[in-house]
């Protein structure tokens, strides 16, 4: 199949050499997708898969899972460290530029020598990512929402859905609903209440502001605002203390990676449960299950990947410290895997 | 269709869950449960139930009226069940109240200085900016719980060894 090009080498500040081959098919007269390619990784879709290539080693993934993943990488940024799209496909995050890899996390693979990384520019491969996530995804099917709340995936390509999957990720700079912040959710702004969060209170809180304080002083109902979230597994920055983010989010089904953060990441259960699969980081053993229901507050260690199963639609608290210091602080181990130690 | 009962816990009625290790150490994940911690701690005790960095989320069982409190940056109070009400003062002399260079909430002795900037009652999943240059109070008539996004400071409490789940979730 012929794919429109554009390729050459280059080398980086970090040392990694660049791949910097990208290339896109014309639609495929069977299926009507188009085929991409970055690097030395192929990427191709049919009725019921994405088939990923690379030299040495093929990989397939059910269409669903593999948009889900896709759809939050290309939402996140490549998001903090590793993003497993499940246990053999994934990406690595150096802010700026980022690994994409094959069996790098997965003990089989990398024992034997087997598995495949290429580096590239940010900017560069996500303009990648975006295009698949945008040619691969049908009209009808939303990769942010829960099983239950959209169409299939499956299929020969058949339309779009762009408004789906060009929403932003909201940061707000200060807190939601302060004067020229991100504003609160509402009916008349689009976002109605989740069916499952039908009994949660929509009241605001009373307060009163005095004359000049108006842009200093506020206050909003945050179970409200997450009751009328419209995806899931999509952390949003609510409130900011310097580095401090917190990034609550709406929780249904599974989350679609298996997230190996390169820094400690603590989750606090706002509502409901969710039950954790811990395994490690690098080589995906088993480390523990972790059951979080409302009000428990704990720690994923920065050497570990999690993936959150949340049956009911629950409210999860992520997190973050966002300091950029931290991950080659772990890295070169100057700073502990474990937030605190007693 | 069906109908869902979202749960929120509360310092009455809470669950808590933990960790089932299969090859690692339960501490590993601090481990704790807010409402288990107001439930234990004085009035006002701002106990650290999770702790990033310089960073940290106090929480605190709120009871009767607690002191004044300021800090040299934002923070934030997220009410968790019972209604409780926060008064907010914006202080004459900011700097003469707190270092504008030190973390964390820093208690006052007596009444600050300063015009009343408002009030707000906060309900369960209320949240409200305690803003740089202001001093607070938190008033609630029946125990509550709330938690609140700031920075380690004279004031965090820690005691992790108490609050955290040390042992693995039996195997079911």
């Amino acid at each position: 199949m012929a794919m429109a090009e554009s390729s050459f080498a280059g080398s980086t500040p970090s040392g990694a050499d660049l791949q910097r081959h990208f290339g896109a098919s014309a639609a495929d007269n069977i299926t009507g997708y188009r085929s991409f390619e970055a690097g030395s990784f192929k990427f191709r879709r049919d009725e019921y898969f994405a088939h990923i290539q690379w030299p040495g080693g093929i990989h397939q993934m059910p269409i669903d899972v593999f948009l889900r993943a896709l759809m939050r990488d290309v939402a996140w940024g490549f998001f903090y460290g590793t993003v497993n799209f499940d246990t053999v496909f994934g990406t690595i995050n150096y802010y700026g530029e980022v690994d994409m890899f094959a069996g790098k996390t997965n003990e089989a693979f990398t024992s034997v020598g087997r598995d495949f990384t290429e580096r590239f520019q940010s900017d560069e491969l996500m303009a990648t990512f975006k295009d698949m996530v945008s040619d691969w995804t049908n009209e009808g099917y939303d990769p942010f929402a829960a099983p239950q709340e959209t169409g299939v995936p499956w299929g020969s390509k058949n339309g779009d859905n762009e408004e789906a999957i060009s929403r932003e990720r909201v940061t707000a700079k200060r807190m939601v609903g302060l004067p020229g912040d991100t504003p609160v959710r509402t009916d008349d702004n689009g976002f109605p209440v989740n069916r499952m969060f039908a009994d949660v209170e929509q009241d605001q809180p009373e307060f009163n502001v005095e004359p000049g304080f108006e842009d200093e002083f506020s206050a909003f109902n945050l179970f409200s605002y997450l009751s009328r979230s419209d995806v899931t597994w999509n952390p949003s920055v609510c409130s900011v203390v310097n580095e401090s983010l917190f990034c609550p989010t709406s929780e249904e089904f599974i989350l679609p990676v298996e997230h190996g953060n390169d820094r400690c990441e603590w989750f606090l259960q706002l509502s409901d449960e969710i039950i954790w699969t811990i395994k490690d980081g690098s080589t995906g053993r088993y480390r523990a299950q972790v059951i979080a229901k409302a009000g428990d507050i704990c720690c994923m260690p920065a050497d570990i990947r999690h993936q959150g199963f949340s049956n009911k639609r629950s409210m999860l608290l992520v997190w973050e410290n966002g300091s950029p210091k931290i991950p080659d602080l772990i890295r070169e181990g100057k700073a502990p895997n474990v937030a605190v130690q007693f | 269709m069906s109908t869902y009962t979202t749960d929120f816990g509360s310092i009455e009625d809470f669950r808590t869950g933990g960790v089932m290790a299969i090859d690692d150490d339960p501490k590993n994940y601090v481990f704790s449960n807010i409402f288990e911690v107001a439930s234990k701690a004085k009035p006002y005790e701002r106990v650290a139930v999770g702790k990033n960095f310089e960073y940290v989320i106090e929480t605190i069982r709120a009871e009767g009226t607690s002191d004044w409190y300021t800090c040299a940056h934002d923070e934030f109070i997220l009410a968790m069940d019972n209604q409780i009400k926060v008064e907010l003062i914006k202080l004459d002399d900011p700097d003469a109240a707190v270092d504008p260079e030190s973390e964390g909430a820093v208690k006052l002795s007596g009444e600050p200085k300063g015009r009343p900037m408002g009030w707000a009652k906060l309900g369960r999943g209320h949240m409200c900016i305690l803003p740089v240059g202001a001093a607070y109070r938190v008033i609630s008539e029946k125990p509550a719980t709330a938690i609140l996004q700031t920075v380690e400071g004279q004031e965090t409490v820690q005691r992790w060894a108490e609050i955290c789940k040390t042992e693995s979730l039996a195997q079911a």
